[in-house]
């Protein structure tokens, strides 16, 4: 098992781990939104969606602990790669430029992947560790979003996704090698234009229910 | 045509490693746009000595670009302004009369800077010790036409090997990260038929020892390819990635 942690011990192998991991969760996000798009069918179709998700039983339970796996390895190599990345120029810059490489999501991917951390812990402790009994999803999601700083809190929270999304997906492709400059031009759009979807289509989804639903 | 441009420097002066440094300012007058950046610091040290004072210590040897031991962080440019250019190949017609220009050396953990503007850079030379090379038996030489090479991938090799291995992938990285430098000989020998027996071997040991030297982290942030002298493009990182799974998931190389 030497083989084991000397891949993924070393600089590239932590790398594939962010980049298996971030894929993976961008596929949970577009199940996620997939999911949530059944609000435009009105509350009953929302609320059917989640009781047949929760019919699932074993098999969401297997899904929610493969996502917690995730994302300790997402987050704790994450932290590392951060905290190495800033040792490794201890005598900073005067003048820092760019050369043209740097991207909004790029440069702020330890810090979006933060804050997106806290959103999530926001955002179970809203919708999913809450008292379920004699209500529906649907009325405990409206509740919430009647409250303008929730949707504020969200909107900000979806654009953070979507900026963390637009280098992440790429870059993963990057990472584990996929990268040619025959394909490599259509990965990249196929990212900016996920991300946008991201944002966009869960950022668009607490106004819809606090002022059209 | 040309003309005559004055510029207010500041200047990285460190007396020594591990003693601490500041910028100095100086001032270059009547510098001819027609001077490369390590020209127009002569005529500052050339003034500095008459003073009598300790000329500004500066890497350079060839001074036409192909040998990779200048460089500095210009305005905070690894080798100026200008894309796929050396300092020695930067003309001082890139700068406007007045300017300011702040010139550092090379920051990284990795490299340590020995005085002023010139840096340590000895790291390179242990990654290119660990794995830089292919292995030749001795013996008669076989007919240099003996093994086929595509020209595309003789290309895409050649392009890899243009590295002059200045350190400026290393400098720009806002990780201060060696992988350009790393991705860029792995990717040259792992194209040719001649590097293809000890690939998975080289990849692992200058992966390793680049982790080990202190280099930081790729996270893509495409600053090197864009900084590099030689325009070599992260595309050899990304083959040196699959390079590097396929040899920690395949190889019988512990
Ligand atoms: S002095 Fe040789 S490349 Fe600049």
């Amino acid at each position: 098992m030497n083989w084991v942690t000397s891949t993924f011990g070393s600089s590239i192998g932590k790398k594939v781990l962010m980049a298996v991991t971030g894929l993976a969760f961008c596929g949970f996000l577009a199940a996620h939104l997939a999911g949530n798009l059944t609000i435009y069918g009105g509350k009953d179709a929302f609320n059917a969606y989640a009781e047949k998700l929760h019919a699932l039983g074993p098999v969401l339970t297997a899904a929610e602990l493969g996502l917690l796996l995730f994302a300790l390895i997402h987050i704790l190599t994450g932290l590392t790669l951060f905290y190495q990345n800033f040792k490794s120029r201890p005598v900073r810059y005067k003048v820092n430029k760019r050369a043209g490489g740097r991207t909004l999501g790029s440069g702020t991917m330890p810090y979006t992947g933060l804050l997106l951390l806290c959103f999530v812990v926001f955002h179970l402790l809203n919708f999913s560790f809450v008292d379920k009994t004699g209500t529906t999803i649907f009325a405990i999601v409206s509740k919430a979003f009647a409250n303008p700083l929730y949707v504020l809190v969200y909107i900000f929270a979806m654009i953070v996704a979507a900026v963390h999304v637009s280098h992440g997906f790429w870059s993963a492709f990057q990472t584990i090698g996929a990268s040619h400059p025959k394909y490599m031009p259509l990965v990249k759009g196929i990212g900016l234009v996920f991300s946008l979807i991201i944002g966009i289509g869960f950022g668009f989804l607490p106004i819809y229910i606090s002022f059209i639903a | 045509m040309s003309k005559s441009i004055n510029l207010t420097l500041k200047v990285w002066r460190q007396k020594g490693p591990g003693v601490k440094g500041r910028l100095e300012t100086y001032h270059a007058g009547n510098i001819s746009t027609d001077m490369s950046f390590l020209e127009m610091i002569d005529v500052i040290n050339e003034q500095l000595t008459k003073d009598g004072k300790e000329p500004i210590a500066f890497d350079h040897d060839c001074r036409e670009g192909i040998c990779g031991t200048c460089g500095c962080v210009v305005n905070g440019r690894a080798h100026g302004p200008e894309a796929g250019t050396t300092l020695c190949q930067l003309h001082m017609r890139h700068f406007d009369d007045g300017d300011t220009v702040v010139v550092e050396p090379w920051r990284s953990r990795a490299f340590k800077v020995i005085k002023d503007l010139i840096v340590d850079r000895s790291a390179f030379d242990k990654l290119i010790q660990a794995g830089g090379f292919v292995s030749v038996n001795t013996g008669g030489a076989q007919d240099a036409n003996a093994i086929l090479i595509p020209a595309e991938v003789a290309e895409e090799a050649m392009d890899a090997a243009q590295c002059i291995g200045c350190g400026a992938c290393v400098a720009s990285c806002p990780n201060a990260s060696a992988m350009l430098f790393v991705g860029a000989k792995v990717s040259q020998l792992a194209l040719l038929p001649q590097g293809k027996p000890e690939a998975a071997k080289r990849v692992n040991t200058m992966v390793r020892t680049m982790d080990a030297l202190g280099f930081g982290n790729c996270t893509n942030e495409r600053e090197c390819e864009a900084e590099c002298p030689k325009e070599i493009s992260i595309t050899h990182i990304a083959r040196m990635n699959r390079e590097f799974l396929k040899a920690g998931l395949t190889a019988g190389e512990k």
